[in-house]
């Protein structure tokens, strides 16, 4: 694959070069991270302030007969000011926060469909279709909720973490030093195992991209899995993926959540190393019973953060390992991009010139060699030969599908390598055998190819195609909706359908593979008859079978095994007596040894 | 989702356990304030330090505990939650399995598969969350009262007030936001949609250009996730600030009813900062459920959306008769699929795709099936293995009605190849080997022959274990109509279906083809559909379709007398001055 070179030379690209890219993402959203990381300090430096107030209002309440009840209103009215600004501010920060998370996953979404639009098809028909899925839609799911977790908690914890100090130095200095001393250990042990946990959660993600495939192989498929009542098999093997994603699931859940309880521990150490120093200080007088009280407070809120950060990071890392698959669509090369100097070809006439053109899909297995071809405008090509012989390539490199090794194609003397793909596709109409609705209206897949056409042109194009009546008999027309699977419309109703696509826009050039394939002949005929006029002064490839559909043609190129064994029109080949002779008689015989 | 948590009853130690342990560690948390209640209370007052330093070293026990306890919690939710979402997958994998081709027709596979990966994965996290948290969060919160009962039973009342106070708000928060959820889950079901479509459809949109609408309609569907995830995010990011609010102003409260009472005398110094901090210690439990909560609800929504699936039954019940005892008896002589006045209707559809259908297909007999696109051929040939159920009038096989039967082993004797050629990724012979599991090298060998796929197969690299790509694409068409047809012959059926499964190949290959077929030792009853007249007019019988209805059976040269419909078609094939020729 295309990004087998990038592969080898940097396996795997680290956790850090994976952030710059997060940290790009973000670049866009700057205000909103710092609105949140302000409204973050207002509000964590607003909750710290409160247990002063709160050890202050204990201070006031020493014994019996002995409370100062001006002080303690006057601190009640103070928590309360407070705690109102600091519910706003959280409020508004997880507004920011949740607007930037969202937006920058929609973005990272966006940007991997615009990389799909021009990813080569090598690389599409070379992946699953349910990888890429599970890239673009599970992948970036679990990176928005790790992104987000990461936002409101990682901010709100650092700054308590900065708040807390302060506080803590402003009430006592030696019992801040025990809190600093003990807390780092945490630290140390939450990166310990989220250190270990990362690889554990790549192998997640890993089999849950296996098990995406085939999950969206066989559902996608499952006709055929019924056909064959092979339902028991596939969950068979469907299980085994699903018990290594569960030994995988189960442990990177459960090392990942070890951090939590330890870092836990090591706050309870801290906790018990505030209370006895602190109990000290105060039976030494350098202490009151309020400050202690504030004290503790600020202990659990400074050692909390922590603990969540720890929880945050192996969040994150579960993040990161999917922005990395994301990532990796995101980067993988882009179909060969067009030069500055493009053509825009404004007026195709139909001359189409293959010159000594090589190509195969793979290096060890030659395909089309030195294959020359000149066609001039309105001429009929018909490609024929038995099936796998490479018809449908030749559609691939005509279409500028894939790009030729060796030689060159040129439309009206110019490369097609030098103009815009926009254009050189715009010149082409065609349908394919494997026919491709996609979700919408009816109308809409018809006017694909021109999306401002009239509705009379429409339903000319239709009856044309002859699916005018079939569509008229459908519940709601021309606005009926044709779902994925396309339930209830036949393959030859299909077929109809990228036929009356292609009658709407009537470019120059004509590419018919197998497109009456799935048609009865008398609808066929008839169509043929449209196709006939639509193909007047259009220069046309066909591929068919049918050799009384090519009979007609300017010159029938015979392939076989990827090669052009013989090219004429149809009186010369039937004359040279070779591969085409023995394919034509093979196909009347049938019809007249009745 | 009650229904998915049925997936837990195998793991009902750990489903117990993990909780139960979590509590544990959270009642030794609770115990904290207390002593260092008795420390200022205790050890401060009476300064007695050697007090001091042994209840600092109780509380490295209860934390010791409490980590002991929580590990163990975690590795039984993590092991709960895992095992949790292997079990629905495979539940929901089997139960799409049973599907019948009329709900995979109204379903759609996307969908499905969202539901089988996204959504499954966020009902897994919120299993496991649930099973940490949402114990002990009400446990620490209901912990806590209590235990303010225990220093003063007045001032606990507070607690009682705020408590059904901070439910009504996390109950409210989560009840408003879980629909909504759900529209999200919807919204990403239409985004995925469209990923995929790009994909199956990749050549259409570029050929026809349509990269920019394309882009410019999925950025519409993704802006609509977006501002619904974003709605919904605003709401419940108001949990937090909301319930601040409450317990600082329970704090409040707590303060003045403190003053008050220590005035008098009812209360200690230590105990108002006992009360205090068991206040807080809920805060610190909502906040972290707060940020839990939206997992829970998400899954929550996510878990319907699941039982939806699994819910919903196959409009199809099997019998539980068998091919072999079906064969016992008198019927051993009866025609091998008979059709009774048969009429389908699709689900949905307006009216009858079918009506009428009456015909008797003899034991060997070849029965070829001619009519116009959309004239119901598919839909006749998907009835004969029950892919779909008659409206009304009775199919019969072997002499008995087909509901019968039980499907799956009315299936293994049928072979069927259906319209569009599905070939999965794996080698030709594991390809083949789907429709005879234990088929040997001879027989894959017979059946590709026979299929025509011989010659072809020969030329791959490594023969019958040449690695076909996912969705066959390194074959070409022709190429993967006659592995699926290889596939359909290697089981050897008493019922050979070929729907239209030879379009892609010439004619040449076409009539080897059916000659190979004929020629079976196994003789076959086969059902070949087409648009050819040349592949079906050598059959015993040739039922001419139109528009649902029979306009014809017979044989060719009875139809080309006497049925119009025939005539058109063959004549539009072979025009007459060719067949008069000969």
């Amino acid at each position: 694959m295309s990004n087998d070179k990038n592969m080898t030379t940097d396996k795997k690209p680290s956790q850090a070069d994976t952030l710059k890219e997060v940290m790009h993402h973000l670049g866009r959203y700057r205000i909103f991270l710092v609105f949140s990381v302000l409204l973050a300090a207002v509000s964590v430096a607003l909750t710290l302030y409160i247990p002063k107030l709160t050890g202050n209002a204990v201070d006031y309440i020493v014994s019996k007969g002995n409370v100062d009840f001006p002080g303690v209103f006057r601190v009640m009215l103070q928590i309360g000011i407070c705690t109102l600004i600091t519910a706003l501010a959280q409020w508004l920060m997880n507004v920011c926060n949740n607007k930037m998370t969202y937006q920058v996953v929609r973005d990272i979404r966006n940007e991997a469909f615009r990389k799909i639009e021009i990813l080569p098809l090598k690389y599409i028909d070379g992946h699953p279709y349910g990888d890429v899925v599970s890239r673009v839609i599970a992948d970036v799911d679990q990176f928005a909720d790790g992104l987000l977790m990461g936002f409101t908690q990682l901010f709100t914890g650092v700054a308590t973490i900065m708040g807390t100090f302060g506080f803590m130095l402003s009430v006592n200095v030696k019992i801040t030093f025990v809190v600093v001393l003990i807390t780092p250990v945490s630290f140390v042990v939450a990166n310990f195992i989220a250190k270990r946990t990362f690889d554990m959660f790549r192998l997640q993600s890993e089999t849950r991209g296996e098990q995406t495939g085939l999950i969206d192989e066989m559902i996608g498929n499952q006709k055929v899995v019924q056909a064959f009542g092979r339902g028991k098999d596939v969950t068979a093997r469907f299980d085994e993926i699903n018990e290594r994603l569960r030994d995988a699931s189960l442990r990177a859940t459960f090392f990942s959540s070890i951090t939590n309880p330890s870092t836990r521990f090591v706050n309870s150490l801290v906790y018990t190393g505030v209370g006895i120093t602190g109990a000290f200080a105060v039976v030494g007088g350098s202490l009151t019973v309020g400050q202690l009280s504030s004290f503790l407070s600020y202990a659990n809120q400074y050692t909390k953060p922590f603990n969540e950060i720890s929880g945050v990071v192996t969040e994150f890392q579960n993040a990161v390992a999917c922005a990395r698959r994301i990532f990796d669509l995101i980067a993988e090369e882009p179909q060969t991009p067009e030069t500055e100097n493009a053509v825009d070809m404004k007026e195709i006439k139909g001359n189409v010139k293959a010159e000594d053109v090589s190509f195969s899909y793979t290096p060890e297995q030659k395909l089309i060699e030195h294959f020359n071809l000149t066609v001039k405008p309105g001429q009929r090509i018909a490609i024929v030969g038995p099936t796998g012989c490479g018809k449908t390539t030749l559609i691939n490199l005509l279409m500028r599908f894939y790009d030729v090794d060796e030689g060159s194609i040129k439309v009206e003397d110019v490369d097609i390598r030098e103009m815009t793909r926009r254009s050189l596709r715009a010149g082409y109409g065609m349908v394919l055998q494997d026919t491709w609705l996609k979700t919408g209206t009816i109308r809409d897949n018809i006017t694909m190819g021109r999306p401002d056409a009239t509705d009379e042109e429409v339903i000319a194009a239709a009856k044309a195609s002859h699916i005018h009546s079939f569509i008229m008999r459908l519940p709601k027309g021309y606005d009926t909706w044709i779902t994925e699977d396309g339930g209830g419309i036949s393959q030859g109703q299909k077929q109809l359908l990228c036929i009356a696509r292609v009658m709407l826009c009537r470019p120059p050039m004509l590419i018919l593979d197998e497109a009456t394939s799935s048609i009865d002949t008398r609808t066929e005929i008839k169509i043929q008859n449209a196709f006939a006029k639509l193909m007047e002064g259009r220069t046309t490839f066909i591929v068919a079978h049918r050799l009384s559909t090519i009979r007609e043609a300017d010159l029938i190129l015979v392939m076989k095994d990827g090669k052009i064994i013989e090219q004429g029109n149809h009186a010369e080949l039937l004359e040279q007596n070779g591969f085409y002779r023995y394919l034509y008689e093979s196909q009347f015989s049938q019809a007249t040894t009745a | 989702m009650r229904s998915l948590l049925v997936h837990l009853k195998n793991y009902k130690k750990e489903s117990v356990c993990a909780p139960l342990f979590k509590m544990l560690e959270a009642l030794f948390e609770l115990f904290v304030p207390l002593v260092m209640a008795a420390v200022i209370d205790v050890g401060i007052a009476q300064k007695d330090r050697p007090y001091i330093i042994k209840m600092c070293f109780v509380l490295v026990a209860l934390g010791l505990i409490g980590l002991v306890c929580s590990i163990t919690a975690q590795y039984f939710a993590a092991k709960a939650a895992s095992g949790f979402g292997t079990g629905v997958r495979h539940a929901l994998f089997e139960h799409i399995q049973k599907f019948t081709f009329s709900e995979m027709d109204t379903i759609g596979s996307s969908t499905l598969i969202t539901r089988m990966t996204s959504d499954i994965n966020q009902v897994q996290s919120g299993v496991n969350l649930v099973l940490r948290l949402f114990l002990r969060s009400p446990f620490i919160v209901f912990g806590a009262m209590i235990m303010a009962f225990t220093v003063d039973v007045k001032a606990a009342l507070i607690f009682v007030v705020t408590i059904p106070v901070l439910s009504v708000i996390v109950f409210g928060i989560m009840l408003i936001t879980m629909p909504l959820y759900k529209k999200v889950q919807a919204d990403l079901d239409n985004v995925l949609l469209m990923t995929r479509e790009n994909l199956t459809g990749v050549r259409v949109i570029r050929a026809f250009n349509k990269e920019k609408d394309e882009r410019r309609r999925f950025e519409e569907g993704n802006q609509i996730l977006t501002d619904a995830q974003k709605f919904v995010g605003r709401i419940s990011g108001l949990m937090n600030p909301l319930t601040y609010a409450v317990v600082n102003g329970a704090i409040i409260v707590l303060i003045y009813a403190g003053a008050i009472r220590v005035n008098v005398g009812d209360l200690s110094q230590g105990e108002v900062v006992a009360l205090i901090n068991y206040m807080s210690q809920i805060l610190t439990e909502l906040v972290k459920l707060a940020n839990l909560i939206i997992t829970v609800t998400k899954a929550i929504a996510c878990g319907n959306r699941i039982g939806a699936v699994l819910e919903i039954r196959p409009d199809m019940e099997s019998g539980n008769l068998k091919w072999e005892d079906a064969e016992k008896g008198e019927k051993r002589f009866a025609p091998a699929v008979e059709f009774d006045q048969v009429s389908l209707r699709y689900k949905g559809a307006a009216a009858d795709s079918l009506s009428g259908i009456s015909f008797r297909a003899e034991r060997g007999q070849t029965i070829g099936i001619i009519g116009g696109t959309g004239s119901g051929k598919s839909s006749l040939v998907n009835m004969i293995p029950r892919f779909y159920d008659a409206a009304s009038g009775t199919v019969k096989i072997c002499g008995r009605d087909i509901r019968e039967y039980d499907i799956d082993d009315l299936r293994s004797h049928v072979g069927m190849v259906l319209q569009k050629a599905v070939l999965f990724k794996g080698t030709i012979a594991e390809n083949i080997r789907w429709g005879k599991e234990d088929a040997t090298d001879d027989e894959i060998m017979e059946a590709l022959e026979i299929s025509q796929a011989k010659e072809f197969v020969d030329t791959k690299e490594g023969g019958t274990d040449f690695l076909i790509e996912q969705g066959g694409r390194n074959l070409s068409g022709g190429q993967k109509q006659r592995l699926t047809i290889a596939r359909a012959l290697v089981r050897k059926p008493e019922i050979l279906i070929l729907d239209d499964s030879a379009s892609a190949l010439d004619f040449a290959t076409d009539a080897k083809l059916r000659g190979a077929i004929r020629g079976m030792k196994e003789n076959p009853t086969v059902f070949i559909v087409s648009q050819r007249a040349s592949s079906i007019q050598y059959a015993d019988q040739i039922i001419v379709l139109d528009d649902g209805q029979m306009a014809g059976i017979g044989t060719h040269d009875e139809l080309l007398e006497n049925c119009p419909a025939y005539q058109e078609i063959y004549y539009s094939q072979f025009p007459k001055e060719a067949a008069s020729n000969e």
